[in-house]
């Protein structure tokens, strides 16, 4: 299993990212450049989080012109994972591959705290290992998180289960004071139509370890290696 | 070279939390204006043979069509 990371000038959990999948699941990693044009013998992308290009323009504007893009949606579209972390998640919405926008949190402070979210969907790689309804407890990290998106966007991916994670409180009930910035539906994740292109804010690389307090945020990382191996079969042409 | 003004601007019924922000400052600072509101203003020198693909530029790039919108203004060449 090979996991591509990213790197984007200004990102700044590119290194956390490649630690767990290396140090934590044992996976081999590459690193990406953004002015790379080729994912050749990638089995899963994760866009880091961080600053990209200084969050000119709008957070994740200018990384979704990267050279790398083209590539990218090319394995997007192919059904390869991508998986786009704070950060990762406004470059996805900036280049279109993820409905919605990421703005302003809604009280205007960077919020830095650990968060509870509820699994509201099981299809995708990254959740596929999940339990729907189960809590996990993540860490936020971000000024601009509040998930928006035309409420006819927002009704079409609640009703094509596109909605992978939402802000909860630690019993898993969503309610207002659980919503850390905002976000429309309490959104802290979202897929695109395939499911295998997800985006969300929390950082599941810094809750993949006890000692950093949760390792629920490993588990998706998990989810994506057992999905990649699972479909190895069938790639291969094998029929079974 | 000519050149164009683009002004990117939040549509109305998206949060201005800068926007209210700002107002909160005035309001702070003795000034009780009623609105604010916080944009962007891009300036391009433009060869005339892409002037037609500036709201192009826009659409895909320099504003978010999901929230913004913008007016796009022929300038004087800025020195």
């Amino acid at each position: 299993m090979t996991w591509g990371v990213v790197v984007f000038p200004g990102a700044n959990c590119d290194r956390d990212c490649a630690h767990v999948l290396r140090a934590v699941l044992g996976a081999d990693v590459v690193e990406v450049w953004h002015a790379d044009r080729a994912l050749d013998g990638i089995d899963a992308l994760v866009l880091p989080g961080g600053f990209s290009y200084g969050d000119y323009l709008r957070s994740g504007a200018v990384a979704a012109t990267a050279a790398i893009m083209p590539a990218l949606r090319a394995f997007a579209a192919a059904g390869g994972p991508v998986l786009g972390i704070c950060n990762g998640f406004q470059i996805l919405t900036e280049a279109r591959l993820l409905p919605g926008v990421l703005m302003r949190n809604r009280s205007l402070r960077f919020r830095c705290h650990p968060v509870w979210v509820r699994v509201e969907s099981v299809a995708t790689p990254f959740t596929a290992g999940l339990r729907a309804g189960e809590v996990l407890q993540m860490p936020i990290a971000h000024g601009e998180g509040a998930y928006l998106a035309p409420p006819e966007t927002l009704d079409a991916l609640a009703a094509a289960g596109r909605i992978v994670f939402r802000y909860c409180d630690a019993r898993g009930r969503v309610v207002p004071a659980a919503n850390p910035n905002g976000s429309a539906a309490a959104i802290a994740g979202v897929a695109n139509a395939a499911g295998n292109v997800v985006g969300l804010m929390p950082h599941p690389e810094r809750a993949s370890e006890a000692l950093l307090g949760s390792s629920d945020g490993r588990r998706l990382f998990e989810s994506a290696a057992a999905w990649v191996a699972s479909r190895r079969p069938a790639a291969s042409g094998a029929a079974r | 070279m000519p050149t164009v003004r683009i002004t990117v601007m939040l549509k109305p019924g998206v949060l201005d939390a800068p926007g209210q922000a700002v107002r909160a400052g005035l309001h702070a600072l003795g000034y009780p204006v009623e609105t604010a509101r916080v944009g962007k203003v891009i300036e391009l020198a433009v060869p005339d043979a892409l002037r037609a693909q500036v709201d192009e530029m826009c659409e895909r790039f320099l504003a978010n069509p999901l929230i913004e919108a913008w007016t796009v203004e022929e300038r004087e060449a800025v020195r």
